[in-house]
């Protein structure tokens, strides 16, 4: 096959892939009827199940290649953004769904690939919102600003590290639940970071460009949460790229020798520990600017936001999408903030709904929405 | 003049609590030479290779390998050294294909740099590339049809096949010393043979490896080795070839109880 038409056939593929769930995102968001949702998910179920059987899932998955996958997800969120401009509601909830993949992504580095829980992710994007918060009022940039709101989550990460590097399973998860418990005490009692009342925050700026602002382009009133949502998707976008990088990589490997037999691993040269920490550390950076980006776009943080609850939330997405996988990590991020937002209207029962779908996934999937697969070649012939 | 041995172990000494399960263990081993390691079960064999890999601290003694001093070493360093093992029971990523295990064995020879894996994406295909085709090598010795299901999960292959991936995991690195536990564990007749002949195929090939040999199938330590060590209660026993040991009074008391 030539190299012309091997790109016909991965933007083919992609196309195959990008339009029915552009369109089934769309048809998701703008329902405004609790029928509608269903109605939408229905088809989206329906879909996934056709084409799964079909094989037409797989194959738009293989043929489309990483470069293909990402320009889908890339398009597919610009499409979405420029459909909902003026809509804030949307729009707010697309940057929130894009922003929790990132914090996901940053989890996955550690449960999935280094196998050190993290029960604490809501702490860590705390850290991130308290610096942005804090940073964000001074003369630095605000792009520097983001990079040391990850910077400080990782740094105060390290606290947990060495106990973390004497412990396993449980016990490391009772570590990381803790720490998560003590930081939203500490910033309680904090007067100075705004005590229980929180911080107000200023709208994130970038090179004179107010992210908070509606405007006028291109013909079109585009509320400012586009905006945001553009910064989303292209800091998900990047946080994609990172983890799937290093996942196909030596450096994955070493993870998986890591997280799944540490004795062996240790046989064969590989610094348990240095690993450990390293994807603790990359993790919770990432965590750390996810949460920067989120505290300037809501403009508003109190120790409240980031409670045990959410930590768990944050989890949880990790074991619907399936641990290993990051497709099924972005689906399960969009049904798991999106879906509670949609079934707002019957407020008592969203919960209640939520839980069946979870205990309804632990049954018939236990291994999540799509299963780790074997890590296929990275060499020339895969590229 | 001899030349100087490749392996010193002296008075090596490992005990939990009051059990002394390596009691002063005192081996030395020749470059290129295989020696095999027998003993009854508990007699502190699977201990001698923990300690000797760095797994477990030495209570007592010295471990002496090439111009260094291993005792104490952290099991990463003893890999570096030029010593890799195998398992008594296989110790594969199950979830990871073929070609993966095989990797994490290489895992001195493979670029770890942040910058190397996540930006120089064409030199760490070539890597890659490289990488296979030395697992490959390796797999055709051992089990043609394995090299060809190199990305295959190691969880689909049968027992025979993990046990000789896990074989190949230690081999890629090209160590000086290959320590062996019980490879020959759940095998058939046939195919602990075909093992025997592969593994002194690959001496051939890779010129001096050395090996140490864990084994309860006399006829693969009469067939391999140059010399044995013969283990009870962590002590040394005896020591010489196979046929030396076998005749051994002492030896034959401790297996079979005769007097």
């Amino acid at each position: 096959m030539t190299a012309a038409r091997a790109r016909v056939r991965s933007a083919l593929a992609t196309l195959v892939l990008a339009v029915p769930c552009t369109l089934l995102l769309y048809g998701f968001l703008a329902a405004e009827s609790e029928g509608k949702v269903a109605l939408v998910l229905a088809g989206a179920t329906l879909a996934a199940a056709l084409g799964w059987r079909t094989g037409l899932l797989g194959w738009a998955v293989r043929a489309s290649g990483q470069g293909g996958l990402a320009l889908g997800f890339a398009l597919s969120g610009l499409a979405l953004v420029a459909a909902f401009h003026e809509d804030p509601f949307v729009l707010l909830l697309l940057a929130r769904a894009l922003i929790a993949l990132v914090a996901c992504l940053g989890l996955h580095v550690q449960l999935a690939d280094a196998g050190v829980p993290n029960f604490a992710g809501a702490a860590f994007f705390g850290v991130g919102g308290y610096t942005a918060a804090v940073l964000g009022k001074g003369a630095l940039p605000h792009a520097v600003v983001l990079l040391a709101c990850g910077a400080l989550a990782a740094a105060v990460g390290s606290v947990l590290l060495l106990p973390l590097l004497r412990t396993r399973g449980h016990y490391a998860a009772l570590i990381t639940i803790a720490f998560g418990l003590l930081f939203r005490t500490f910033f309680e009692v904090n007067e100075s970071l705004g005590g229980p009342q929180g911080l107000k925050l200023g709208g994130l700026e970038v090179l004179g460009f107010h992210f908070n602002d509606d405007r006028h382009v291109l013909g079109l009133e585009w509320s400012g949460y586009a905006f945001y949502a553009l910064a989303a998707l292209a800091l998900a976008l990047a946080a994609l790229s990172l983890v799937r990088r290093l996942e196909r990589s030596w450096l994955g490997l070493a993870l998986d020798a890591v997280r799944l037999d540490e004795t062996a691993a240790a046989c064969f040269g590989v610094e348990v520990a240095r690993w450990k920490i390293g994807a603790f550390t990359l993790g919770n950076a990432l965590i750390g600017v996810a949460g920067g980006l989120s505290a300037m776009m809501v403009g508003f943080i109190a120790p409240n936001n980031f409670t045990f609850q959410e930590s768990l939330v944050l989890v949880s997405i990790l074991l619907l999408g399936g641990l290993g996988n990051l497709a099924g990590l972005a689906v399960a991020t969009l049904i798991v903030v999106c879906l509670p937002e949609k079934l707002q209207p019957i407020q008592e029962y969203r919960y209640l709904l939520f839980s069946v779908l979870v205990v309804l996934v632990l049954v018939l999937r236990p291994a999540g929405l799509v299963r780790r697969t074997a890590r296929r070649s990275f060499g020339s012939a895969a590229a | 003049m001899t030349p100087a041995p490749l392996l010193v172990c002296a008075d090596l000494t490992r005990s939990f609590g009051g059990l002394v399960a390596l009691d002063g263990l005192s081996v030395e081993l020749k470059q290129g030479e295989i020696l095999g390691l027998i003993g009854p079960n508990g007699s502190g064999k699977t201990t001698f290779f923990n300690v000797l890999t760095g797994l477990y601290p030495a209570t007592r003694g010295e471990v002496r390998f090439g111009g260094l001093t291993l005792t104490g070493a952290r099991p990463q360093a003893v890999y570096r050294a030029g010593i890799t093992r195998t398992f008594q029971r296989s110790r594969l990523c199950l979830e990871l294909s073929i070609f993966d295990n095989l990797a994490v064995g290489a895992h001195q020879q493979l670029d770890h740099g942040l910058y190397f894996n996540l930006l120089r994406r064409r030199a760490l295909a070539r890597q890659a590339d490289a990488t296979a085709t030395a697992a490959r090598e390796l797999l055709e010795i051992f089990d043609p049809p394995l090299a060809a299901r190199l990305f295959e999960p190691v969880a689909g292959i049968a027992m025979i096949g993990r046990r000789r991936v896990e074989i190949c995991r230690a081999l890629i690195s090209r160590p000086k010393l290959l320590l062996l536990d019980e490879p020959s564990a759940g095998m058939t007749a046939d195919e602990t043979a075909h093992l025997m002949d592969d593994l002194l195929e690959v001496r051939r090939r890779f010129g001096d490896l050395s090996i140490i040999l864990i084994e309860h199938e006399m006829s693969v330590i009469a067939r391999v080795t140059d010399r044995c060590v013969v283990l009870n209660y962590g002590k040394k026993l005896c020591e010489g070839t196979y046929a030396e040991v076998s005749t051994n009074t002492e030896v034959r008391q401790a297996y079979l109880g005769l007097a």
